[in-house]
C-alpha cells in the first residue's frame, strides 16, 4: 500500500559500486553469496507469514465449505450450505445494514474532528505541542479499556454525564446512553472519536506540513480569503492523506468488535449487532465454525472488493 | 500586537475546550477509582478498596498483570527480532521471492482480524499452542509484521550505504555489519515499532478473547472486562475502573516518554500515502 516511498528512495540512490564487486573474478560467488544471506534475514519473515496468514488463510476457505463443529472438527463437505446459512440468518441484514451505518457516521464525524484538530494545532504557535499530547493521549489507552471507561461514565446510576446533563437542567431524569438503538449508537460514536481523532490528527498532520509554505504565501499575496485558501489550496494538496484517513478508518470501522462487545454487547434488542460480532457469535456461542468461516470468506472478499474500488478512484483522480 | 493577540483569543478558546473534552473521561476515571460509590468496596471516603477488590479477583491482578507482561515481551520481542531481520533483507539485499514477500507481508493488513482468528483458532490447536501465551503471541506479532517490516524497511534504506560497506572492507560479516554498524544507526525505527506492538499487545481484546479459553491464562483486558460481566449480577463499578486505571497508566506513561520518537517516526514517511 504504501510501497512507494522506498521504491523512490532507492531510485535516486543508484547502488554504489560495491568493493565486493571492484574485482570480477570475485563478483559472481560474492553476489550469490549475498543472494543466499539475504533469504537467510527474510526467512522469519517468510516462516510467519506462511504459518500465520497463508495457511490460515486457506484453512478459512476449507472450513467455509466443510460441515466444522467447533469440538467435533472437520466432518466432511457440506458446501454450499454455510453459505446458504449465512443468508437465512435473521441477523445477517441487519448486522450489515447496521454496520455500513455505523462506518458512515464514525467516518464522517471522525475525520471532520481529527482535520479541526490538526488545523488548530498545525502552526508551532506556543502551546501547540502541549494540545497535540493531549489530543493524542486516548489513542495510546487500548479501545477495550477505553470501552470499559465510557461504560462507567455512560452509567445512569453512577456515571457523571447523566448528572452533568441533569444539572444543567436539560434532562429530567437520568439519561439511559445505551437504552434506545440511536442513543447507543450515539454513544459508541462519541467513545470511537474520542479514542482515535488524535490518531487521524497526525496523519492530516504530516500531510499539512508537507505543503510548502510559498504556495500560502502566493495565495495570500493574491488576495485570497482563509476560506478560499482552505478550499483550493489545503483540500486539494492534503489529499493523499485524507485519502489514507478514509481507507483507514472505513477499513477499521467496518471490522468494529471491541466497542460493542464491551459497550453495548450488541443491544438493546440487537440493534448494534457488527458483522464480526456475527463471526464471533456463529462460531463461539452457537459453535459453528464452518459458519463463521463462510461469513469471513464473504467478509473479505467485500473488503478486498472495497479496496480495489477506492484504489481504482484513487489513482484515476491521480493522473487527472 | 494587542490585535494580533485578540486574533488568537477564540483559537485558543476552542483548542482548551476541546483539550478539557479530551482529558475528562481519563481524569474522571481515575478520581471515580478511588472515591465513594454506592456497591463498590469503596463505600465511603477516599481509597483503595476497589483495587483491593482487583487484587483478589478470580485468579489475582497479579496473575493477569503478569500474563499481560509477558504476552507484551514476548510480542515485542518477536516482532522486533522478525521485523528487524526482514528489514534489513528488504533493504539492503537482492533475493529471489523478494518483491513476492514484501507483498505478502503487507497483504496482512488487508485481511480482517477475524477472518484470520477462526482458522488459527484451529491451527494453533494442531501446533499444541492453543490456550497458550505463546501461541497468542506469535499470532499478536504476526499482525505487527505489516507496519513494522515496513518502517524497518525504510529505517535501513535511511542508513548511507558507505557505512555498511566500511565495516565489510574491514572484515566484518553482514551479520557483524548489521549487528556493530547497523543497529545503533536503525534505534529510532526499533523504538517505533517496539511501543506499536508494546500497545497492541497490552490492549488486544479479541485476539485473546478467542484464543485463550482458561481464565487463569487471560490477559488483564479480558479479565477486566469478565469481572464486568460475572460479578453475579451486581454490577461492581468501582473495580472495573480501578481495572481501567491498571490497563491505561502503563501505556500513558510508556506514550508520554517515547512521544518523541513516535512522532517522529511518523513524520518522517511512515505514513506517506
Amino acid at each position: 500500500m504504501h510501497v512507494k516511498a522506498p521504491d523512490r528512495a532507492t531510485a535516486e540512490h543508484p547502488p554504489p559500486t560495491r568493493p565486493a564487486d571492484r574485482s570480477p573474478r570475485n563478483a559472481a560467488p560474492r553476489r550469490h553469496s549475498r543472494r543466499i544471506q539475504g533469504l537467510g534475514y527474510a526467512a522469519p519473515t517468510a516462516v510467519f507469514v506462511t504459518v500465520f496468514f497463508l495457511l490460515p488463510l486457506l484453512l478459512v476457505g476449507q472450513m467455509s465449505l466443510d460441515d466444522w463443529p467447533l469440538l467435533a472438527g472437520d466432518q466432511g463437505v457440506n458446501a454450499p450450505e454455510n453459505y446458504t446459512d449465512v443468508m437465512d440468518s435473521p441477523l445477517f441484514w441487519p448486522a450489515v445494514r447496521f454496520t455500513l451505518l455505523y462506518t458512515a457516521v464514525v467516518t464522517v464525524v471522525l475525520l471532520g474532528l481529527a482535520l479541526l484538530l490538526a488545523l488548530l494545532v498545525q502552526e508551532s504557535r506556543p502551546g501547540a505541542g502541549f494540545f497535540r499530547t493531549v489530543y493524542f493521549l486516548p489513542g495510546a489507552v487500548g479501545l477495550a479499556s477505553a470501552s470499559l471507561l465510557f461504560w462507567g461514565l455512560y452509567s445512569p446510576t453512577t456515571g457523571p454525564l447523566s448528572r452533568i446533563l441533569e444539572h444543567l437542567g436539560l434532562v429530567d431524569d437520568p439519561v439511559s446512553f445505551l437504552g434506545t438503538p440511536t442513543s447507543a449508537l450515539l454513544s459508541t460514536v462519541f467513545l470511537v472519536v474520542w479514542k482515535f481523532a488524535g490518531f487521524y490528527m497526525l496523519i492530516l498532520l504530516v500531510g499539512l506540513q508537507r505543503i510548502p509554505h510559498e504556495v500560502y504565501e502566493a495565495a495570500r499575496m493574491d488576495g485570497a480569503s482563509r476560506g478560499q485558501i482552505f478550499r483550493s489550496i489545503t483540500l486539494p494538496l492534503l489529499r493523499p492523506s485524507l485519502a489514507l484517513s478514509l481507507l483507514l478508518c472505513v477499513t477499521g470501522s467496518l471490522l468494529a468488535f471491541d466497542q460493542f462487545f464491551v459497550l453495548t454487547k450488541g443491544g438493546p434488542d440487537n440493534s448494534t449487532v457488527t458483522v464480526v460480532q456475527l463471526i464471533y457469535r456463529e462460531a463461539f456461542q452457537r459453535l459453528n465454525l464452518g459458519t463463521a468461516a463462510a461469513l469471513s470468506i464473504l467478509v473479505l472478499g467485500a473488503l478486498l472488493l472495497l479496496n480495489a474500488l477506492q484504489f481504482r478512484g484513487l489513482r484515476r483522480s491521480d493522473e487527472s | 500586537m494587542l490585535t494580533r493577540a485578540l486574533g488568537r483569543t477564540p483559537h485558543y478558546v476552542v483548542a482548551a475546550g476541546l483539550a478539557v473534552i479530551f482529558l475528562f473521561p481519563l481524569v474522571w476515571n481515575a478520581w471515580a477509582s478511588v472515591s465513594a460509590q454506592p456497591g463498590t468496596a469503596q463505600e465511603s471516603g477516599y481509597g483503595l478498596g476497589n483495587y483491593r477488590t482487583l487484587l483478589d479477583y478470580d485468579a489475582g491482578l497479579w496473575r493477569y498483570l503478569g500474563n499481560s507482561a509477558l504476552v507484551s515481551v514476548l510480542t515485542v520481542a518477536l516482532t522486533l527480532g522478525v521485523s528487524l531481520l526482514g528489514g534489513y533483507a528488504f533493504a539492503r539485499f537482492e533475493f529471489p521471492g523478494k518483491n513476492l514477500l514484501f507483498l505478502l507481508t503487507l497483504a496482512i493488513l488487508m485481511v480482517p482480524y477475524a477472518t484470520l482468528l477462526i482458522p488459527l483458532y484451529v491451527l494453533l490447536g494442531r501446533l499444541h499452542l492453543q490456550n497458550s501465551l505463546l501461541g497468542l503471541s506469535l499470532v499478536l506479532a504476526m499482525f505487527q509484521l505489516p507496519f513494522a517490516t515496513f518502517m524497518m524497511r525504510i529505517s535501513f534504506e535511511a542508513v548511507p550505504r558507505e557505512l555498511e560497506e566500511s565495516a565489510l572492507v574491514d572484515g566484518c560479516g553482514t551479520a557483524g555489519a548489521l549487528r556493530r554498524v547497523m543497529l545503533p544507526a536503525v534505534r529510532p525505527g526499533l523504538i517505533t515499532v517496539g511501543l506499536f506492538a508494546f500497545l497492541a499487545a497490552w490492549n488486544d481484546f479479541i485476539a485473546p478473547l478467542i484464543l485463550i479459553s482458561d481464565s487463569q491464562k487471560a490477559p488483564l483486558p479480558l479479565a477486566v472486562a469478565n469481572l464486568r460481566q460475572q460479578s453475579m449480577g451486581a454490577v461492581d463499578y468501582g473495580a472495573t475502573e480501578a481495572g481501567v486505571v491498571v490497563l491505561a497508566v502503563p501505556c500513558l506513561l510508556l506514550f508520554l516518554l517515547l512521544q518523541r520518537h513516535y512522532v517522529r517516526g511518523f513524520m518522517s514517511g511512515a505514513l506517506k500515502g
